[in-house]
């Protein structure tokens, strides 16, 4: 097993790498001076070289990437042009919220997405199924912005159950903070779960058709014995791979989420970022996210070796 | 046993129209049996007639702000009520399925283009191979709406550079998979049998090897379709997408957010016909994946999802 995940980890570095060399040559696609670009229409040449000096753009690319690289590893992210304070900093009180609308959403999601995914595929063919996969189907096409709007304006605006806008972090008790979160993490949760649900739902019905759960059936087990026992397990594997492909989709719902609900994580940073065309911070997103997913993986692969040991060799 | 040659046995000797004849009935019969493939069809459909016929559907002056207008209420002379400039939603939202279909379509057909040749090239050259999968592999570890905001963050708000931004994470998942297709297709007989008859590489890939990556292509281009518009949308309505005089699904969404406590039908409607349009693409795509090949399914959704909406 120890091999296994170091095999694995060994094959992740040169991919981590180039996420950095692709992080940091963004800012030489860009369209003449990047550093003209940052600081905007009405920068004087000498801001100009000011941030030119800053970024290290003076000097030669292998150098500058170099350096940039060097950085990450250490997990200096630079700082920031429209602050001028280090990202490290700015970056710390905005994990918190960040990290737990994503702890929240992963766990909701997997849960009602394997459960509805299991309700289908023992109701196969049933008006449950269906009404289940058109559940998922919706949750695949709508857009979670819009989701997200709609669901102020019925639960917020309408019925008031929830803040309209407005975040409490934890310091402010559970109970405030859950409530504060409830709309973003039942929105991301739902749209989260829709592919979970069809992909358990058909990883479910092909392990159902097994000899040994006919066996086990014929054996007199309770469904509910075989579903739990004999079926969860099998079909995992694709579960857990596309759990951790949701993972990615949440960073995109995030972006658009903090926006919307206000929460002041990380996704809001890049949005703010973004506009004030504050490059380390988006590379500094970047890195933080391409690595995030990269680890997400790694930790997928080695769940699979745990489920399936004929994986490991 | 003798084994006798009968022209009219042979499938591709057949001529082309009456191929394409059997292809528009088999069409037209899977339309019949699935009422609901007919109409995610039929959506795309009127999604077309739209984007050719709907600046001459409008019934008002889509783009000029009409101060006394401001946020009505749908009525008969608004039907989905106006902005907070007074703008007639209806006519946006007809209008904005010109931007949608535009960078669906873009996005999708040089994202096939591009993944299908460098898939090829990665699938049959070794070094290249490894050089272009683990670039591949890193552009992939970014999630599209990411990359497409730093980008756009450079160059600049702008329809041309959503469709570029969203082209270059579209093409690293078609890589991906054209790459899987050829490096088993290279192994079946019918590849080996041509190399034996003395084909080159190159006509080998071409006529061989292409052909048969066309069907997963297409599959994997109606969720790019999908995920492109919704990106298109998401930053369209973060205000880095089409600018906010062009009517975009994304930029009407956006203008009502700001008003979702007195106002929702400025979102409410045009986020119908992005989901409404959206569910058509997905549609007609399980279709597709289906007739081509059941046992793709879980192929595809592993490569594809986890990088958009």
């Amino acid at each position: 097993m120890w091999r296994y995940i170091v095999q694995r980890l060994i094959i992740t570095i040169p991919v981590v790498v180039l996420v950095g060399v692709i992080t940091f040559s963004l800012l030489q696609l860009a369209p003449g001076n990047p550093a003209a670009i940052i600081g905007g229409d009405e920068a004087s040449p000498e801001q100009i070289a000011e941030i030119e000096h800053a970024l290290g753009l003076d000097k030669p690319y292998f150098q500058q990437l170099g350096d940039f690289l060097g950085r990450m590893l250490r997990g200096d992210f630079g700082t920031s042009i429209f602050s001028q304070r280090p990202i490290n900093q700015l970056i710390q009180p905005r994990l918190q919220p960040t990290l737990s609308l994503g702890v929240q959403v992963v766990i909701l999601s997997t849960v009602l997405g394997v459960g509805m995914g299991m309700l289908s595929a023992w109701k196969a063919g049933t008006r449950i199924d269906r009404a289940v996969m058109v559940f998922a189907v919706l949750g695949f096409a709508t857009p979670g912005f819009w989701l997200a709007i709609l669901s102020i304006w019925v639960f917020a605006v309408n019925l008031g159950w929830f803040p309209v806008i407005g975040y409490s972090p934890l310091g402010d008790g559970l109970f405030q903070h859950l409530r504060s979160m409830f709309l973003p993490v039942v929105v991301n949760s739902y749209l989260g779960s829709a592919l979970v649900m069809r992909i358990s739902r058909s990883a479910m019905l092909e392990v159902l058709r097994e000899d040994y759960i006919r066996t086990a059936r014929a054996k007199g087990l309770r469904e509910r014995v075989v579903f739990f026992i004999h079926v969860l397990r099998p079909s995992s594997i694709p579960i857990v791979t596309v759990v951790g492909a949701t993972v990615g989709a949440l960073a995109t719902g995030f972006v658009l989420t903090e926006t919307i609900f206000a929460i002041p994580g990380l996704g809001q940073m890049l949005v703010q970022a973004i506009t004030r065309r504050d490059f380390p911070i988006i590379q500094a997103m970047l890195m933080v996210v391409a690595v995030t997913l990269i680890f997400v993986n790694l930790v997928v692969d080695i769940i699979y070796a745990y489920i399936d040991p004929r994986i490991r060799y | 046993m003798a084994i006798t040659f009968n022209p009219e046995d042979v499938a591709f000797a057949r001529p082309l129209r009456e191929r394409l004849r059997e292809t528009w009935s088999s069409t037209i019969g899977a339309l019949k049996r699935d009422p609901v493939l007919a109409g995610a069809v039929f959506v795309m459909l009127v999604g077309l007639f739209l984007v050719a016929f709907s600046p001459f559907l409008t019934r008002t002056d889509y783009t000029r702000p009409e101060p006394f207008l401001r946020l009505l209420a749908p009525s008969g002379d608004h039907w989905f009520g106006t902005d907070d400039t007074g703008r007639d939603i209806f006519d946006r939202v007809l209008v904005g399925t010109q931007i949608s279909f535009l960078v669906g379509f873009s996005v999708t057909a040089l994202s096939a283009i591009a993944g299908t040749a460098v898939g090829l090239v990665a699938g049959y050259n070794r070094i290249l191979d490894n050089i272009i999968m683990r670039f591949v592999d890193a552009l992939l570890a970014f999630p599209t709406i990411l990359l497409a905001l730093a980008l756009i963050a450079l160059w600049g708000p702008g329809l041309f550079n959503v469709i570029i931004a969203l082209t270059i994470t579209g093409t690293a998942s078609k890589v991906r998979l054209v790459r899987s297709q050829v490096l088993s297709l290279r192994e079946s007989t019918y590849v080996e049998a041509s190399r034996v008859a003395g084909a080159s590489s190159i006509r080998i890939l071409v006529s061989h090897v292409m052909p048969n990556t066309l069907g997963i292509v297409i599959v994997l281009s109606t969720f790019t379709f999908a995920s492109s518009i919704l990106a298109e949308a998401g930053l369209s309505f973060l205000g880095v997408g089409v600018p906010t005089h062009i009517p975009s699904w994304g930029n009407i969404i956006a203008n009502g957010q700001r008003h979702v406590q007195v106002a929702f039908w400025v979102s409410f409607f045009p986020g119908v016909f992005l989901t409404v349009t959206v569910l058509a693409v997905v549609l007609i795509g399980d279709a597709l994946r289906d007739h081509l090949d059941p046992k793709l399914r879980g192929r595809l959704e592993s490569t594809q999802r986890g990088d958009d909406e």
